[in-house]
């Protein structure tokens, strides 16, 4: 505490109150950082959202390097990708970077979001940062989408092909749909070209514009915690939450470990396996884009595979796509789907806590089996976990109001 | 813990290691990214040394060649040419080749060149880059000996490219590396290995 009051007296006269009379600079500091206060009793699944952070600011930095070295164009585009790999200095480095950070944006986010629905963090009174939050999510699909096309590949081809066709479903409008997305009658230079203007401005600036908001709104309301429960209800003489410490420096130094253990993986992932045994860049992209021939076993990228999963168990054009937009749509509900007096997992009663499980055995099948072939049995199982699925946000109002809770402790739980 | 059981040293020392370390690895992760914007394989490639056939050139005719994108003038002085070198001597800013960065060792010599029959000099004006133009018409009255004149700000060399004095440019016009394979062919670009 004296610390930062001397910090504050430095700033009223000098450079920092010059600056401070012009722009809230040490106000901001104050509200965002040094005297944020979020929950002590955080644990490892409250570091996902800064190394989410840490990987944006990796894509957005690799990818302007790998910009100044690739051609956006269906003739140019396969070997510049090569070019980079081979006769740039470190290019391959670089690019192994942004590939392999687009699968671990995929992670981190996943286990970002499985955070908030463990704890309950999209519960009142923080439903708007987990709407926000899932818009982050739908705009980074539709970048990694646009990215995968970029390689020219076969399987950037062919999976555009097949996502963009996905459109072509809906009733009357589809084709012209299709045609407006595509701008030719086949995926072709026109699209790669616009998918590049997409990938590289209009959605990264999305991103961040909706990540700012994200953070805004969460500031506003205060970090969710393990324990589920409002550390703003107890507050001391000054104001300060009891159970709060100041996010700097004390949950950025906690953060600081994460993000030196993280990169220590990601690097791992970078110079020894940056294909994750065809995962994280598929083997067929390595021979240039071929519109006479599709690759035998098409699949799109892991962290899309679950939910295309969904929309092969489906036996309809129509409502294959259907299914598969509301798999992705439907996690937008849970602040209302949710009817449990309690946030955390840690007070909930056994219905809750074997429907998460449940739910997360699902996801994780469904994404296995969207990188099997369309085999019978492998349908057959993506319908049943699909079921599950969708059983676990539909029941949801129902199971939450029955099921008992345990009493919730007046201070969050900490030990040490 | 109170204030007054806080190891400040160790504190201090943690700050300080952890500072060093980031910075340390930072460093190491900015160099790749320099080390990419440098000219790549492919354009060290097209940056490679150019053989130029003189075989065809005739006494007082010049040829434009391009090296790494930059004009290479090849001009085979006339007996004549050269004997006029060192006439207009103390109107030159640099007339020994003085300045190290302007030619290499073996054109430090009055004629700026390994044989004295051919100018090997870089078509870029010393003060702006312009591309000097030719002028080897003798104009007394004008004390001019022939040479190069630049049009963008009025620079003027001799015939060896040495710079006159009381002009933008600052230094004579640049030699670029090369050498004779044969009496008739010369490498740009490279004056030491194997051809």
């Amino acid at each position: 505490m004296a610390r930062i009051e001397a910090e504050v007296d430095k700033s009223k006269d000098g450079l920092m109150k010059w600056i401070n009379d012009r722009f809230p600079f040490t106000e901001t500091m104050k509200y965002h950082a040094t005297e944020y206060y979020a929950s002590k009793n955080f644990n490892f699944w409250y570091v996902f959202g800064v190394l989410a952070f840490v990987i944006l600011f990796i894509q957005l930095f690799t990818g302007i390097f790998l910009t100044m070295n690739y051609k956006p164009s269906a003739s140019e585009a396969f070997a510049s990708v090569e070019y980079i790999m081979r006769d740039v200095e470190w290019g391959w480095l670089i690019r192994y970077m942004h590939s392999t950070g687009a699968s671990f944006f995929f992670i981190v986010v996943y286990l970002h979001m499985f955070r908030a629905m463990l704890y309950g963090s999209y519960k009142k009174p923080r439903e708007l940062i987990w709407i926000i939050g899932m818009l982050i999510f739908l705009v980074l699909m539709a970048e990694a989408f646009a990215g995968y096309l970029l390689p020219w590949g076969q399987m950037s081809y062919w999976g555009a092909q097949v996502i963009i066709s996905l459109f072509g479903a809906i009733p009357w409008v589809g084709d012209a749909l299709v045609e407006l997305i595509r701008g030719d009658y086949m995926i072709s230079d026109i699209t790669l070209n616009r998918f590049f203007a997409l990938h590289v401005i209009l959605l990264p600036l999305a991103l961040i514009g909706l990540i700012f908001v994200h953070i805004v709104a969460l500031h506003e309301v205060g970090s969710n915690n393990p324990d589920g429960i409002e550390i703003k209800d107890k507050k001391d003489a000054d104001g300060i939450p009891l159970d709060g410490v100041a996010f700097h420096p004390y949950h950025t130094s906690k953060d600081l470990v994460a993000i030196i253990i993280f990169l220590i993986i990601f690097c791992c992932v970078v110079f020894f396996a940056p294909e994750m045994g065809g995962y994280f860049l598929e083997h067929a992209n390595f021979e240039p884009a071929n519109m006479s021939a599709t690759p035998e076993h098409i699949v799109p990228v892991w962290y899309f595979t679950p939910f295309y999963a969904i929309l092969r168990a489906v036996p309809d054009k129509l409502w294959g796509f259907i299914f598969f937009g509301l798999s992705v749509i439907v996690p937008l509900f849970l602040p209302w789907l949710d009817r449990s007096r309690v946030k955390s997992i840690r007070y909930r009663g056994w219905i809750s806590k074997s429907a998460l499980c449940a739910f997360v055995i699902a996801f994780l099948a469904l994404g296995w089996l969207g990188t099997m072939p369309a085999d019978p049995p492998y349908v057959m199982a993506a319908r049943v976990f699909a079921v599950i699925y969708f059983a676990f946000f539909i029941l949801m109002p129902y199971y939450t109001t029955i099921d008992k809770t345990k009493p919730v402790p007046e201070r969050v739980l900490y030990h040490g | 813990m109170s204030e007054d059981d806080l190891d400040r040293n160790r504190r201090h020392f943690l700050t300080v290691a952890t500072a060093v370390t980031g910075v340390a690895g930072l460093t190491a992760a900015v160099i790749p990214f320099i080390s990419s914007l440098k000219p790549s394989a492919r354009a060290q490639a097209l940056g490679a040394p150019v053989e130029v056939s003189i075989g065809s050139l005739k006494p007082g005719e010049m040829i434009r060649v391009l090296w790494r994108g930059r004009l290479v003038f090849v001009l085979r002085r006339t007996e004549e040419m050269l004997s006029r070198l060192s006439a207009n001597i103390e109107n030159l800013r640099d007339p020994d080749s003085v300045e190290v960065e302007q030619q290499p060792d073996y054109a430090v010599n009055e004629t700026r060149s390994v044989r004295p029959e051919y100018l090997i000099v870089e078509g870029s004006c010393t003060h702006l880059g312009c591309a000097p133009i030719e002028d080897f018409e003798v104009r007394p009255t004008e004390s001019w000996g022939g040479g190069f004149f630049c049009p963008c700000h009025g620079s003027k060399f001799d015939l060896a490219g040495r710079v006159f004095k009381g002009v933008p440019a600052p230094t004579n016009l640049r030699v670029p590396p090369y050498r004779f394979i044969t009496d008739d062919l010369i490498m740009i670009g490279q004056d030491s290995g194997a051809v």
